[in-house]
């Protein structure tokens, strides 16, 4: 039987979770941002990496075909995105169902006609997010659940009206959270057959696509190669997927981490400190990394790796928000917009405004005020992007500076002006050095842990160092 | 058992001598003895006792507060006098512990100061702190020393020779001045034949962390060690009778390969073997040290056990030399020494103790360690490579210390420790 390991990384905004196998490869990711129960954070995570890495074993066993065929690798693509719409279609039938019984809890007198609101509100949102996943690129966007029905609900809200504006938003507030720490299982197989029948309904309506210069030429040949051989990619996943969703994804060994891993129901020697485990997941991505900043949501680490990819020192931030990702998080409510916002609007700024407060709240009163005196909000977004950066510019240089290769790492290296500003002042700082980013980028917490499994560090380190030098 | 009595005898000894000194103090009003306010770091421990002072200690009256958990009011009494946040909270412990009548920490009242004498002025605090209790006690008499830094890592004959003439001219005729005792240098050379023996024990005692298992932590108990010869006995047979029972203590637990004993009991294991730098945090002291002693983590040496006198470098009091003397040992305190002495000194440290790692403990309010730490923590890793980690805290103001953010960081260097100590032991075979 084949052995996998399993990285579960606890963070104070999301819960990674990667698995690998024998040669450190990574097979599954899996990532909620679940928090109010690490065990169930943790539990999500995990059950999402197995799909993960099932879809991995099926894309292995057609490798050949992917390699070769586009249609092949275009549907691959397709199908995840139609299975991560199904489990969310099977969460909205949970909402709306934990909506309603919030509702019906509620002491307004006209509760009757909240809950009616509701079943229209949801039968309006299901076909929008079915439409976006399947025909828009929703999928690709790596948001929660959370985040995508919240939007589409608040939008839907707005258009209701005043009257029920309180009481609907009550609900949600209330039920949201339930909703995200529930535990579905889900039947892989099942769900993925599901998914082909999606999928061709959507290749068979697809008109052939016409070259208009918009994009790449490839994209065009992919389209058009899967409308016309969609039914031979069918065939050739119907063969597999009775093994690959019967495969006993057998984990071996976990190593937990992060913020909340002493919660995790772990032996004591399979729980981790996040900072090892980072340094070792970006080491084996890049094994040249000497330096590693990982931006997190509640702390921000320097962390400065030898050539084993252990650590030799590190810096943490971990008394004040305004280095980390919670500081946007706040920025994000203070101006109304998502997080995934963020970064964009700040990139398009035409310079940076100076953010003179280094606290994270009297930045937001700082902020109202530049606002009041007519400063653009981009430039605003731009000067507290930079603002984030300058702190973790402080903490590298407390831990030792960048003597070599530099590895960003966390959930905020998505963000791309933070990744602006991060090479921009690195460059400034130390110069030109190589410097990685990742767009597992979030994942290196939990890729460390699982590589943490499969050795015994005390016993094999040098059998581990070898494998350290991981081919891509 | 008989280890458990004889552990015991010198702890009763030193309790002993410190109770002593404080029904002294209390009752110094009656028996019409003099006063001396002073700070530890350069302390004329063996001049005052020239003159039959009592010292008084306001740093160690601010740690003994905040181990008895009484800082946290103090503090707030001293800010709600508008002393600001960021001061020292060792000034605002003491402040705040005058303002509520000078209760000390044996529960007797603290007497008023006749002088208050600041012979080590490297730290600048001092001088302010001095400044405010000016103002409280107008009738004291202040008597300030300065010390010349070891800007070039020396104590030069011109330096010395300055800090003599101070002696003469202001610090002596001063204290016979306040005392109506005069000068007898006699006296204070047998004081100095002393405090050079009790310095001789006290090095062979922190020498014996070379042992593995060490016997002693050089920094959680090291810091009840330095009691005695910090806090104004330096210079006594007590001291003396106290550091060589404390030695011949250790000397059988090295016999019996003993570890170093800790709040709860025997350390069974040792497994990582560490220099300190910077002082402890002394409000939640016991939980600090708990979180070495769960991992195996023992102190084998520390710059704060020196922050009353460096003596690993072979420097003593001379009798032959008594105001040089004098002069040299405030211009060798710890914090006198310029940055490339001190990291000399804890390398040397490192290597003679076979250290596996290095922590800083950094504290937010303490100007004399604080600075310079991050430039010594850099260059002991490149000129050691050895493990280097960095924690925060503070000396008694119980709101700067986060339990979980200093165990957090802990853990993460524990078990660097671990994995470097694996890989150094797979490269060796």
């Amino acid at each position: 039987m084949k052995k996998y390991y399993l990285g579960v990384d606890l963070g104070s905004t999301t819960s990674k979770a990667v698995i690998i196998n024998e040669k450190d490869e990574i097979v599954g990711r899996g990532i909620t941002n679940t928090r109010a129960n690490y065990k169930v954070a943790a539990d999500i995570a995990r059950e999402e990496a197995i799909y993960d890495a099932r879809f991995t074993l099926l894309s292995n066993k057609i490798k050949q075909d992917m390699e070769s065929k586009p249609e092949f690798k275009k549907y691959m693509e397709d199908i995840r995105t139609v299975f991560q719409y199904q489990q969310f279609k099977r969460r909205m039938e949970s909402l709306e169902t934990t909506l309603k019984k919030t509702v019906s809890a509620f002491s307004y007198a006209n509760k009757e006609a909240i809950a009616h609101r509701i079943s229209v509100i949801i039968e309006n949102i299901r076909p929008q997010i079915k439409n976006e996943f399947i025909h828009g690129n929703i999928g690709s966007k790596n948001q929660f659940f959370r985040d995508i029905v919240s939007e589409k609900y608040n939008a839907e809200v707005a258009i209701v009206g005043r009257e029920f504006y309180e009481p609907l938003m009550l609900a949600f507030d209330k039920s949201i959270t339930p909703v995200e720490n529930e535990m579905v299982q889900y039947n892989f197989k099942e769900l993925v057959l599901e998914s082909m029948a999606l999928l061709e309904e959507k290749y068979k309506g697809l008109a052939e696509q016409q070259e208009d210069g918009s994009k790449e030429d490839w994209y065009y040949a992919e389209l058009n190669a899967v409308k016309n051989n969609y039914k031979n990619v069918e065939i050739t996943l119907r063969e597999h997927i009775e093994a690959i969703a019967s495969e006993d994804i057998h984990i071996a060994k976990m190593v937990g981490t992060g913020y909340g891993r002493a919660l995790l129901p772990f032996p004591e020697d399979c729980i981790k400190s996040e900072i090892l485990c980072h340094a070792f997941g970006a080491h084996a991505i890049f094994p040249n990394t000497r330096t590693v900043l990982d931006i997190g949501g509640q702390d921000t680490k320097a962390i400065q790796v030898d050539s084993h990819g252990l650590v030799t020192s590190f810096h943490m931030n971990d008394r004040c928000a305004a280095g980390c990702g919670r500081y946007l998080g706040y920025i994000a409510d203070e101006f109304g917009l998502s997080l995934n916002e963020l970064g964009p609007e700040a990139m398009s700024s035409t310079k940076e405004t100076v953010i003179c407060s280094t606290c994270t709240v009297f930045a937001g009163a700082e902020v109202k005020e530049l606002l009041h005196n007519g400063e653009e909000r981009p430039n605003i977004l731009a000067g507290l992007h930079k603002a984030i950066v300058q702190r973790a510019m402080s903490l590298i240089a407390r831990s030792g500076g960048v003597k070599n290769e530099f590895t960003f790492t966390g959930g905020v290296a998505r963000n791309q002006a933070v990744l602006k500003y991060v090479k921009q002042m690195v460059k400034d700082s130390y110069g030109d050095l190589t410097m990685n980013i990742h767009t597992d980028s979030i994942f290196m917490g939990a890729l460390g842990g699982a590589m943490f499994a499969r050795r015994n560090i005390s016993a094999d380190l040098p059998v581990a160092r070898k494998a350290n030098v991981m081919e891509e | 058992m008989a280890q458990e009595a004889q552990k015991e005898r010198s702890m009763v000894l030193q309790k002993e001598m410190i109770d002593g000194l404080f029904n002294d103090l209390a009752k110094a009003k009656e028996t019409g003895k003099k006063v001396c306010y002073t700070f530890i770091p350069g302390n004329l421990s063996e001049l005052i006792r020239t003159f039959d002072l009592l010292p008084v200690y306001p740093e160690i009256n601010a740690l003994q507060s905040a181990m008895r958990k009484k800082s946290a009011a103090y503090i707030k009494e001293a800010e709600r006098n508008a002393h600001s946040e960021d001061v020292c909270t060792y000034v605002k412990c003491d402040v705040g512990m005058m303002m509520k009548g000078n209760i000390g920490p044996t529960g007797l009242k603290i007497p008023e100061p006749d002088i208050l004498l600041l012979s080590y002025t490297g730290c600048f605090t001092f001088l302010k702190w001095f400044e405010t209790l000016k103002r409280e006690y107008p009738n004291a008499k202040v008597i300030m020393v300065h010390t010349p830094y070891q800007e070039n890592a020396e104590m030069t004959p011109e330096m010395t020779q300055y800090m003599v003439k101070q002696f003469k001219e202001e610090v002596i005729p001063q204290m016979e001045a306040v005392t109506g005792i005069k000068y007898d240098e006699e006296k204070l050379k047998r004081h100095l034949v002393l405090a050079k023996e009790a310095q001789d024990w006290i090095t062979k005692i922190f020498d014996t962390t070379k042992h593995v298992p060490s016997p002693i932590d050089a920094y959680f108990a090291g810091v009840y060690y330095i009691g005695p010869i910090n806090i104004g006995f330096r210079g006594t047979q007590e001291a003396v009778d106290y550091y060589k029972e404390l030695y011949n203590e250790i000397q059988e637990r090295i016999k019996l390969g003993l570890g170093p004993i800790t709040p709860e009991g025997e350390m069974k294991e040792e497994k990582y073997r560490l220099v300190v730098e910077g002082p402890p945090n002394w409000t939640s002291f016991r939980e600090f040290w708990k979180l070495f002693y769960d991992m195996g983590a023992v102190i084998v040496a520390s710059s704060y056990t020196k922050v009353g006198g460096v003596y690993d470098m072979g420097w003593r009091h001379d009798a032959s030399r008594p105001l040089e003397s004098l002069a040299e040992y405030c211009m060798n305190c710890y914090t006198n020494l310029n940055i490339p002495q001190r990291i000399d000194l804890l390398a040397k440290c490192i290597t003679d103790y076979k250290a596996d790692g290095y922590i800083t403990n950094s504290i937010k309010s303490c100007n004399s360690f604080s600075a310079g730490q991050l430039p010594m923590m850099r260059a002991i890793e490149d000129r050691l490579e050895v493990p280097v980690g960095f924690i925060e805290s503070d000396l008694v103001d119980p709101r700067y210390f986060s339990y979980s953010n200093i165990k957090n960081r802990l853990e993460s260097y524990f078990q660097m420790l671990e994995q470097t100590k694996a890989l150094k032991e797979t490269e060796s075979v």
